[in-house]
């Protein structure tokens, strides 16, 4: 080994050590930049119009984003409806009565809903929901945000219920509790948090969620009463203000951005501060 | 018995067989069973609606043009003459120029995070570089609107400087381009490369670096040379997760990446990727036929996502370990 | 060949083998996992309010055995059982098998307290099987755990976490959980294998004072634990119940080579 070839090998050896450092930076340093400038550019604008008003007309200026604010909460619920009791009771069945020929089918189509697109989601909201009623509806918003979430609640369902140890399940059946009883008497509330901040980390997820929107909820300059109207979502005036040729309207997605990632960020951090916390059951 | 405590169970009697089940019915196990698996029943069937859906409501589209649809490169609603080329090509090239620029930034970033990083810092880094995942796709598109094209523009001339020789970097440059959504969707497919490659990386067992080590390696050999190809199944099957992400990404691409349904060899020339020629289209999409070949198009991407997922989950769920991942 | 000098502690007359009414009774049992036969012929009696112990070394099949007495091992799939087992005359696998397992209470090696309080987890049991109303629960918590000789130690932490205490304490608390139901048989399998030798000599006690009101089944694998508490013992090997007499003859003058061998200490 020559005293060259030596000094080559740590040399490469820092110049890499090194290069991955400032790999680590930029990837993390991204998000502090994309943090900190929606915060300069988003907060300064924020005013309370923001969610109390709805749009002006094009052209003028001020107004707010309510009707986008109401319209995302109300599509939201509608997911959380159809995808939480179906994922949450799908991840039971993985966890509990899996093992059979079927869960493995169930869990490979889980897998198979996981990756489709979210664009093409909303292609099949649209199929359901729009070409049948002729009518662009939040109802076809919340289906295509909720068939989302199923993937999604079933794998953390399981996943936090199969944590549960053999254990806890032995000790309630020994106690003369039937498997039904065993499960939700003893599994299911260990596995609470769990499942508990699955929720909100899916619910975090579609929140952001704008493709799927595009032609189902499309989207609403005023309120829209009801399930069977077309709704402004946060998300969605995000892009169409963006697009759209105006400052003022630009100035209006920054802030409406600040208070969507202010809140999508928020639900994550909480959410994995549970988990990191509690993790799986104690033990 | 001598002293019982105060609470006193009768013992039951034999049960024939039917009043078992009968018992075991209201005991909840059969309704909870019931209502579980018709849960799991309803995502298979809503899967193999979906599939149906998509496939049925192309029909129009794909008895016309058959495979050529994949083929042809003219997408002129007006004389309902669709091809999906310029999307596949756009898609592709924006996804492998994402991997291009993701894959050396965020396995670095992960050696760094596995190898070298003490424990409290990677565990924080990687906590903030996750959290880069949950950034919505809108609001990437928002920042590169407005942030990342300028930039681009800016730095145009030197880029030009550097690569302009090249058949890849010619042309006008007006800031969305494909080079900008490649940038853009290698921002988003970073925490996924980089999260599952340092599980991966950590999961190798510290016996094998001490036998490198021991034989004189330096840390960098010990990490290229043995743990890297050690962990490598995982880190492709991670890059493939990122990939089959980058596929399906509509919001960030579309507000990038120029919005014209056409092929050009320079990056520097705007495209348009399969999801974002649907979201801009599909809600004024007139007449059946157009409608159609937007859900083809749709058919595509689901398919293309389908095979390149099913390839990460087998390689990433052979190598990590079971967490919460 | 010298026999250990062990103190055996059948301190009461013991029951001639044969002459006791039999609480639970084994008759020509064979269990299969799959296709491996675990349990081989096995036919035995657990008499009433004795303390009966099985022995023998690691896989011999003792463990496997003390869970078809509540059919517990039901719950390991393709595991098939032949033969019967009686509990008061009554082949159990004909009777509910949730009421078989309020009535046959088992405490597994590791301690399993539920993620609950400590009242919660001995109150656990009264829930489920349908409790009389809030005071007649506190009673029967106290009642328990003053049986396992935990009350004194949790009176004043009872809403606190089980995981709280310590690992003797919790093992104390799931034998007070599984006592809160008014099991007629206890099944203890390998109750003090992850225990201090303190937190063990409290358990014996334990198994002492309760055997006057239920019959105690216990899987050890500590030869001087079975010599000490048990006035049956059962030696198993390799699936097949070898010998099973008073514990007295099973240590001092065991009839089978086998058993000899083992308590001994030849092999195992």
């Amino acid at each position: 080994m020559t005293r060259w070839n030596k000094l080559r090998r740590k040399a490469v050896n820092a110049i890499m050590l090194s290069l991955t450092g400032l790999c680590t930076l930029l990837a993390a340093g991204t998000l502090v930049f994309i943090l900190g400038y929606l915060f300069v550019h988003g907060a300064k604008s924020l005013n309370w119009d923001f969610f109390t008003k709805l749009p002006t007309p094009v052209g003028e200026a001020g107004g707010g984003m309510a009707n986008a604010i109401l319209g995302s909460a109300k599509l939201l619920l509608l997911a959380t409806l159809i995808g939480v009791p179906i994922g949450f009771l799908g991840g039971v069945y993985l966890a509990e009565f899996g093992g059979t020929t079927f869960s493995f089918v169930v869990r490979y189509t889980t897998d198979l809903l996981n990756g489709v697109p979210s664009i093409v989601m909303g292609i099949f909201a649209y199929t359901m929901i729009v070409l049948p009623q002729k009518h662009f509806s939040t109802l076809a918003g919340g289906v295509a945000l909720g068939v989302m979430m199923i993937p999604i609640a079933i794998r953390s369902s399981e996943e936090f219920l199969r944590a549960v140890p053999l254990s806890l399940r032995e000790g309630a059946m020994a106690l003369g509790a039937s498997k039904a009883k065993a499960i939700f008497t003893v599994v299911i509330p260990a596995a609470k948090a769990g499942i508990v901040t699955g929720i909100m980390l899916n619910l975090a997820r579609v929140a952001g969620e704008t493709a799927p929107l595009l032609f189902t909820s499309f989207s609403n300059r005023f309120w829209s009463p009801g399930w069977d109207q077309p709704t402004a979502a946060l998300p969605v005036m995000i892009y169409n203000y963006a697009v759209a040729p105006y400052d003022d309207w630009h100035q209006q997605a920054w802030s409406a951005g600040f208070v969507l990632l202010t809140l999508v960020l928020t639900v994550n951090i909480i959410a994995r501060f549970i988990l990191a916390k509690r993790g799986h059951v104690p033990r | 018995m001598a002293a019982s405590p105060t609470t006193a169970f009768s013992a039951r009697p034999p049960i024939g067989r039917a009043a078992a089940f009968w018992k075991r019915f209201r005991a909840g196990d059969e309704v909870a069973y019931l209502i579980t698996l018709l849960s799991a029943v309803s995502v298979v069937a809503i899967t193999a609606l979906l599939v149906f859906e998509l496939y049925q409501k192309s029909a129009l589209s794909r008895a016309k043009f058959g495979w050529s649809f994949l083929f042809t490169s003219t997408w002129d609603p007006v004389a309902e003459q669709f091809g999906a080329l310029p999307f596949i090509y756009g898609t592709v090239v924006t996804s492998g120029l994402a991997l291009l620029i993701g894959i050396p930034l965020g396995v670095g970033a992960a050696i760094f995070l596995a190898e070298l990083a003490p424990a409290g810092i990677s565990s924080a880094l990687t906590f903030l570089i996750e959290l880069l995942a949950a950034v919505p796709s809108v609001i990437i598109g928002l920042l590169g609107m407005f942030i990342m094209v300028p930039a681009m523009r800016a730095a145009e001339p030197a880029i030009r400087a550097v690569l302009g020789w090249t058949p890849l970097f010619q042309g006008p440059f007006y800031g969305s381009s494909l080079l900008t959504a490649g940038i853009v969707l290698a921002i988003m497919i970073l925490p996924f490369i980089i999260s599952i490659s340092r599980e991966v990386i950590m999961a190798v067992p510290g016996d094998q670096r001490e036998a490198a080590l021991a034989l004189g390696a330096t840390r960098w050999e010990t990490t290229w040379d043995v743990v890297i190809p050690f962990a490598r199944k995982g880190i492709v099957g991670s890059i493939f997760l990122a990939l089959a992400r980058s596929l399906g990404e509509t919001m960030a691409v579309t507000m990038v990446v120029g919005n014209e349904p056409k092929i050009h060899s320079s990056l520097f020339a705007p495209g348009y990727s399969i999801a974002a020629v649907i979201a801009n289209e599909f809600s004024e999409a007139t007449g059946d036929l157009y409608q159609g070949a937007l859900i083809e198009l749709g058919l595509v991407l689901f398919g293309l996502t389908i095979v390149i997922n099913a390839a990460a989950r087998i390689l990433v769920m052979t190598t990590t370990k079971k967490g919460t991942t | 060949m010298t026999l250990p000098n062990l103190s055996v502690a059948s301190a009461q007359d013991p029951v001639p083998t044969g002459a006791a009414p039999a609480k639970l009774s084994a008759n020509s049992l064979n269990f299969y996992y799959g296709a491996f036969q675990a349990l081989r012929d096995i036919s035995m009696q657990v008499y009433d309010r004795k303390v009966t112990a099985f022995i023998g070394p690691s896989g011999c099949g003792k463990s496997t055995f003390l869970r078809t007495l509540n059919r517990m091992n039901e719950t390991v799939r393709h595991s098939r059982v032949e033969g019967e087992i009686r509990l008061d005359g009554d082949n159990i696998f004909h009777l509910d098998v949730n009421d078989v397992r309020r009535r046959v209470g088992m405490v597994f090696q590791r301690s399993n307290p539920f993620p609950k309080s400590i009242f919660e987890n001995v109150a656990y049991g009264l829930r489920i099987n349908g409790s009389g109303g809030r005071a007649a629960l506190r009673e029967a918590v106290e009642q328990s755990l003053r049986r396992a000789a935990l009350w004194e130690e949790v009176k004043d932490k009872l809403h606190q976490s089980a995981y709280g205490l310590s690992g003797g304490q919790q093992q104390r608390l799931c034998i007070a959980r599984a006592l809160a139901v008014n099991p007629e048989v206890l099944l203890l399998d390998e109750p003090c294998s992850a225990l201090d030798p303190i937190a063990t000599a409290k358990i014996e006690d334990l198994i002492f004072q309760l055997k006057d009101s239920c019959t105690i089944v216990i899987v050890t694998h500590n030869m001087q634990q079975a010599a000490r508490v048990a006035d049956y013992t059962g030696f198993f090997l390799l699936g097949r119940l070898i010998e099973f007499d008073s514990t007295t003859v099973i240590f001092k003058t065991p009839a089978k080579k086998e058993t000899e061998d083992y308590v001994t200490g030849r092999f195992g």
